[in-house]
C-alpha cells in the first residue's frame, strides 16, 4: 500500500528526516511513534502529497506522491494535526462539500456521509457550526472527511490529542473497526494507542527509523527492559550506592511519594550519587524502580544484598516491560 | 471543471456567513447610492454636457467605495486558510493546485459582480423616471460596466497575491490596500507632475485607471485597457498560484 525508499526531508536549517524506507501492506495497522520532532508529520505530509520531499521515492497504492499526486489524493484520507477544519459550516454540510470535492455525487454523496456520521456518531451533532463543537466532536468530524471518500488508505496524524479519555477510548475503538476495511497509518507519542491498536509500529527518532515491528515482538526483544520494583527498609542509609553495585542494573529511582504511592521520582539517581532529599514512608520503607539491562534477571542478587544489608523487604516484583520502556530504551540510547 | 464549482460555492458560502459580506454590501449600497444621488442633483442644476453615466463613475465617491473594497473581498482568501491550517486539507483532497486558486479568484470576482449589480437599478430608475439616456449609448453604459469589471478583476488580484503571502488577514488586507493605492495613484502621476514632459504623460495614461475610465464612460471601448488588464490578471494569478506552491511545500 505504502512504499517509502530513502526519503528526506530538508528545510533550510536542518534535516526532518533522513533515509527513511519502509513498506507498509495493505490491512495493516501501523503507528508511528516518535517524541516530538522525530518527523512523523513531515512523512505523513509527503505522504498525503502535501509537500514534496527533496530526495527519494514513494508510492501509494502504487502512484507515486510526486508525479501522480492527483491519483494518490483519491486514494487517501488524510487528517492532519489538530485537525483544521472550516469553523464556520455545518456538520452536514462540511462533509458534503468535502464529499463532493472528493468525487462522489448525487444519492451515493448522500449515503455515505451518512454512513460516515453513524460510524463516528456524529448524528447528535450534525445540523452544529462546526465552530461551536468541543474538540471531540470535532476530532470526530477530521475522522469522517478523512472516511468520507472511502480510501483505501488513511492517513491520521495524532487522531487522539487533547481528547479526554472516554473520547480517546471511543476513537481507538473505531480506529480498530476501521483497520478491518482500510490500511492506516497513524502517528502518536501516546504509548498504549499503539500497543492496543496497531498491528506494526514504527519507531523515529531524529527522522530515522530507529524500529520497525510488531508491538509484541518489540517488547520481547526487550524484554528485560522492564523495571524492578523493589520496596524494602534500608535504615538510615538510602541503600542506593549498594543497588546501584548490583551487576545488571542500570539506573535506580527512589520514589519521593508518601507510602510508596508510585509518583513522580523525587530523586533521580544518575551515576551512583546518593540522592538525600528522598525520605522513608511512615513505616520506613523506600520504594526503588530499578531500570535493568537487557537479558539480565538481577532479583536473587538484590535478594542476597538485602539479607546481607538486613533490609527488610516488602516488595520485589518485575513489572511486565511496556511499549514505553522501549520507545525510552530507544530514543534515550546515547 | 466539477471540482472548480464546488470550490467556488464554498467560496461564495463562506462570504456570505461571515458578517462582513451584510456590512460591505450594506456600507457599498449607501455610498453608490449616495453617488447616484449627488450626480444626479448636479445634473439638474443647469445644462451639461456630461452624461449621469460619466458623472456616476468619474468622480471621487467612486474611486472612494471602489479602493477600499479591494482588500475587504480577498484579504481572508489565502490567509485564513494558512492560518486555520485548513490548506492541508484543502489541497490533500483530490484538486490541483490551479483549481484552488481560480475558484478563489472566481469568487471574490463573483461576490464583486454581486456588489456592482444594483446600481445598474440607478441608471435603469433614472431613464424610467426621467424619459432621458443615463449614458452616450447602450455602448457607453455596456462598455462602463465591462471596463468595471476588468478593473476590478486586475485589483482583486493583486489582492489574491497579496492574501497569499501572508498567513494574518490584517497584513493581507495592508498589502492589498498599499499594492492598490500605489496602482491607482501612478496612473495620476501625468496630473500631479505639472512640469511631465507630453510623452510621460502618454505613457501614464496606458496604465492610468482614471483615464481608462473616463474614456469607457463616454463610450470610448479601447482595446489597448482591455488587453492590459487581461495580461495583468493573468499575470498576478500566475504569480499567486506560485507563491501558493512555495509557501505549501515550505510549510
Amino acid at each position: 500500500m505504502i512504499k517509502v525508499e530513502n526519503l528526506s526531508k530538508r528545510y533550510a536549517g536542518h534535516t526532518a528526516i533522513k533515509d527513511l524506507s519502509f513498506e507498509v501492506e495493505r490491512g495493516e495497522i501501523v503507528g508511528f511513534l516518535g517524541p516530538n520532532g522525530a518527523g512523523k508529520s513531515t512523512t505523513m505530509k509527503i505522504l498525503s502529497c502535501f509537500m514534496p520531499a527533496t530526495g527519494g521515492r514513494a508510492s501509494v497504492a502504487g502512484y507515486d506522491v510526486f508525479t501522480q499526486a492527483l491519483e494518490v489524493r483519491q486514494h487517501l484520507g488524510y487528517m492532519p494535526e489538530n485537525v483544521p477544519l472550516y469553523t464556520e459550516m455545518r456538520v452536514n454540510e462540511y462533509l458534503e462539500h468535502r464529499a463532493a470535492l472528493k468525487g462522489l455525487g448525487g444519492k451515493k454523496l448522500k449515503m455515505r456521509v451518512g454512513e460516515v456520521k453513524e460510524l463516528t456518531s456524529l448524528n447528535d451533532v450534525q445540523r452544529k457550526i462546526i465552530g461551536t463543537l468541543s474538540k471531540g466532536y470535532r476530532q470526530r468530524v477530521g475522522l469522517a472527511d478523512a472516511l468520507v471518500g472511502e480510501p483505501d488508505l488513511l492517513i491520521l496524524d495524532e487522531p487522539t490529542i487533547g481528547l479526554d479519555p472516554n473520547q480517546i477510548r471511543q476513537v481507538r475503538d473505531l480506529i480498530k473497526n476501521l483497520g478491518q476495511k482500510h490500511t492506516i497509518l497513524l502517528s502518536t507519542h501516546i504509548l498504549p494507542e499503539v500497543e492496543m491498536t496497531c498491528s506494526r509500529v514504527i519507531i523515529l527518532h531524529k527522522g530515522r527509523i530507529e524500529a520497525s515491528d510488531t508491538p509484541q515482538n518489540l517488547l520481547s526483544q526487550l524484554r528485560a527492559v522492564g523495571n524492578i520494583r523493589l520496596e524494602a527498609n534500608t535504615g538510615a542509609d538510602t541503600g542506593l550506592e549498594q543497588l546501584q553495585k548490583v551487576p545488571g542494573i542500570k539506573e535506580v529511582t527512589l520514589d519521593g511519594g508518601a507510602n510508596g504511592a508510585e509518583g513522580v521520582p523525587a530523586a533521580v539517581n544518575g551515576n551512583g550519587k546518593a540522592a538525600e532529599s528522598a525520605l522513608p514512608d511512615a513505616d520506613g520503607y523506600r520504594t526503588f524502580n530499578l531500570r535493568v539491562e537487557a537479558g539480565a534477571d538481577p532479583r536473587a542478587e538484590l535478594f542476597r544484598l538485602a539479607v546481607e544489608r538486613k533490609w527488610t523487604l516488602r516488595e520485589l516484583a518485575r513489572r511486565r516491560a511496556t511499549l514505553e520502556d522501549v520507545f525510552v530504551e530507544i530514543t534515550h540510547a546515547e | 471543471m466539477r471540482k472548480f464549482l464546488i470550490l467556488l460555492e464554498r467560496e461564495m458560502k463562506s462570504y456570505f456567513y461571515s458578517p462582513i459580506a451584510y456590512v460591505v454590501l450594506c456600507f457599498f449600497l449607501v455610498l453608490t447610492g449616495f453617488n447616484a444621488y449627488t450626480m444626479i442633483s448636479a445634473l439638474n442644476r443647469g445644462p451639461t454636457d456630461i452624461t449621469l453615466v460619466e458623472a456616476f463613475f468619474n468622480n471621487a465617491i467612486f474611486w472612494f467605495a471602489f479602493i477600499p473594497l479591494i482588500p475587504l473581498l480577498t484579504m481572508r482568501l489565502y490567509s485564513e486558510e494558512f492560518k486555520l491550517g485548513t490548506i492541508e486539507t484543502l489541497t490533500t483532497a483530490p484538486v490541483n493546485d490551479w483549481q484552488v486558486v481560480a475558484s478563489k479568484f472566481a469568487g471574490a470576482l463573483l461576490f464583486y459582480v454581486v456588489l456592482w449589480t444594483p446600481t445598474v437599478l440607478y441608471f435603469v430608475i433614472f431613464k424610467y423616471v426621467t424619459k432621458e439616456h443615463a449614458g452616450q449609448a447602450l455602448g457607453a453604459f455596456g462598455g462602463s460596466y465591462l471596463l468595471l469589471l476588468l478593473m476590478g478583476a486586475f485589483y482583486l488580484s493583486l489582492g489574491c497575491l497579496a492574501s497569499v503571502v501572508t498567513s494574518n488577514q490584517i497584513i493581507a488586507a495592508i498589502i492589498a490596500l498599499v499594492l492598490v493605492v500605489v496602482f491607482f495613484f501612478t496612473g495620476l502621476l501625468g496630473y500631479i507632475l505639472g512640469t511631465a514632459s507630453q510623452g510621460f504623460r502618454d505613457f501614464i495614461s496606458y496604465f492610468s485607471t482614471i483615464d481608462h475610465m473616463r474614456s469607457f464612460t463616454r463610450g470610448l471601448i479601447d482595446t489597448r485597457p482591455i488587453v492590459f488588464y487581461l495580461t495583468m490578471i493573468g499575470f498576478f494569478q500566475v504569480l499567486t498560484f506560485q507563491i501558493f506552491q512555495f509557501r505549501k511545500w515550505k510549510s
